[in-house]
């Protein structure tokens, strides 16, 4: 009996240790257009990698978007993202490495992401490049890649049409992946 | 004994097995906590005539035109009252997210009034919710026009101060509702009715039908001795949002556009027919340095 129990620890914290995860992983995004440059960041997105499996999962709260301008904010979280009736994004899907990885060992790796990306309730298949660095211990990731408004159902009104770009780019960026 | 605890420990690691499988963010969420401000309980800083309890953002200036035209019951001779216009011109700063500071300029009495207004509490949901927003706001308005050259008040006697609490909460994100006491004082009663005092109970609430547009009432039920001939200030309307601008269309029976004016000043009645159309114009300008670029591109 106790030896059954000792595997089942055994086996829960071998899985555990394959677990990599962040909560202050920092998103943010960028629309440039002549007449008005839009960026908001949100540093406390979560993120978990399983290792072993390449497994890879980011949510983040659509109303910690931060501005710097109030109204903004609001037209992003009331008109636009409609925060309240779709008050997270996330993304669920696998990661690939060009190389095996050996994170203990200072390098870095070009890496896929392919999976499921959900924003406003719509959910798209994407695929991201990400580059992954392990220094003295320390693994971080980093991908930038670009959405276009229209595959998220988010509609721009005419009159602001020249303010917002249709493609949005979007920076996503972990500085230290911690151990579960 | 070692037994049940033994099949204890296991029941709760096939728990935790379990929920793993699920997703493997789902056991986090509720670690990460987050508190969410919530924002957005009405398009503009006022409902209609009340403060609400929005407030301007950091380096934000809202310039506000007011117009409230003529009785409509008086027919298509006066042009449903739209050739009478009753004006204020004025802005408001938001100091900080907290603080905001506004001043304007009536022609009725060519009033002039000028508010501070701070919020105490914001409504918040997440890891500490707060139910909530308080608002309070405070004003003086003081009227310059000389109607005799023998009668020529001070003043002190020309001004009028008031204070009012707004308690407010986005119920959901189509409903808002707030209450807004109100309490105004004069040195010279017929300011502000017929004693020195007024105090008046006010509500008001947006029910939004499209992204940008909401209809939107507010009323402030007038207590203690009624001054013979004065109302209750009601008024219902649509607020539509076009980017920086607000355009708020309102039926209403006061003609007044500060405090004094509206709470106190109010002569129709409007289960009479005496209403007035009316329209407040807000646009926000951003003073401040544009955001730097943070070199995505």
């Amino acid at each position: 009996m106790l030896a059954i129990l000792f595997v089942f620890c055994g086996v829960g914290s071998i899985k555990a240790q394959n677990r990599l995860y962040s909560n202050d992983a920092k998103i943010s995004f960028f629309s440039k257009t002549a007449l008005e440059n839009i960026e908001a960041e949100n540093k406390r997105a979560l993120c978990v990698w399983d290792t072993a499996t390449g497994k890879l999962e980011f949510s983040v709260l659509i109303k910690g978007f931060e501005f710097d301008r109030a109204l903004m904010q609001e037209h992003f979280n009331e008109n636009y993202m409609e925060s309240d009736k779709f008050p997270k994004a996330f993304f669920k899907g696998t990661l690939k490495s060009d190389k095996p990885m050996k994170l203990l060992m200072d390098n870095s790796y070009m890496a896929k992401a392919d999976g499921m990306l959900t924003i406003h309730g719509v959910t798209k298949q994407v695929s991201v490049l990400v580059t992954i660095s392990s220094k003295n211990g320390k693994i971080s990731s980093a991908a930038v890649f670009s959405v276009l408004l229209s595959d998220y159902n988010i509609s721009i009104p005419t009159i602001v049409a020249d303010k917002i770009n249709k493609s949005i780019r979007i920076a996503v960026a972990v500085a230290e992946y911690k151990k579960l | 004994m070692i037994k049940i605890i033994s099949v204890f420990i296991l029941c709760t690691g096939f728990v935790k097995l379990h929920a793993q499988e699920k997703g493997m963010l789902d056991s986090m969420i509720q670690d990460n906590r987050q508190t969410q401000k919530v924002s957005g309980a009405f398009k503009s800083t006022r409902v209609i005539n009340a403060h609400s309890v929005e407030m301007l953002g950091k380096k934000n200036l809202d310039v506000r035109i007011l117009h409230r035209f003529g009785m409509i019951n008086q027919g298509i001779k006066q042009f449903f009252g739209l050739d009478q216009a009753s004006m204020r011109m004025g802005a408001d700063y938001g100091i900080t997210d907290y603080i905001t500071v506004g001043f304007g300029r009536s022609t009725f009495r060519k009033e002039l009034d000028a508010f501070v207004k701070i919020r105490f509490l914001q409504q918040a949901t997440g890891y500490k919710p707060i139910p909530v927003s308080v608002i309070v706001a405070g004003g003086a308005t003081l009227w310059t026009e000389q109607s005799f050259d023998s009668i020529q008040p001070t003043i002190g006697e020309r001004t009028s101060y008031y204070l009012q609490l707004v308690l407010g909460k986005k119920i959901t994100s189509a409903l808002s509702l707030q209450a807004s006491p109100i309490v105004l004082y004069s040195s010279r009663a017929d300011n502000v009715g017929s004693s020195n005092t007024v105090v008046a109970l006010g509500g008001g609430g947006r029910i939004k039908f499209t992204k940008r547009m909401a209809f939107t009432f507010d009323y402030h039920h007038v207590l203690g001795p009624k001054t013979p001939g004065y109302r209750s200030p009601l008024s219902a309307g649509i607020d539509i949002e076009t980017g920086g601008h607000v355009f708020q269309l309102h039926f209403s029976n006061a003609v007044g556009m500060n405090e004094r004016a509206y709470i106190a000043q109010t002569t129709d009645e409007f289960f009479n027919g005496d209403i007035r159309f009316g329209f407040n114009l807000s646009r926000l300008f951003f003073i401040g340095k544009k955001s730097k670029s943070s070199g995505v591109y």
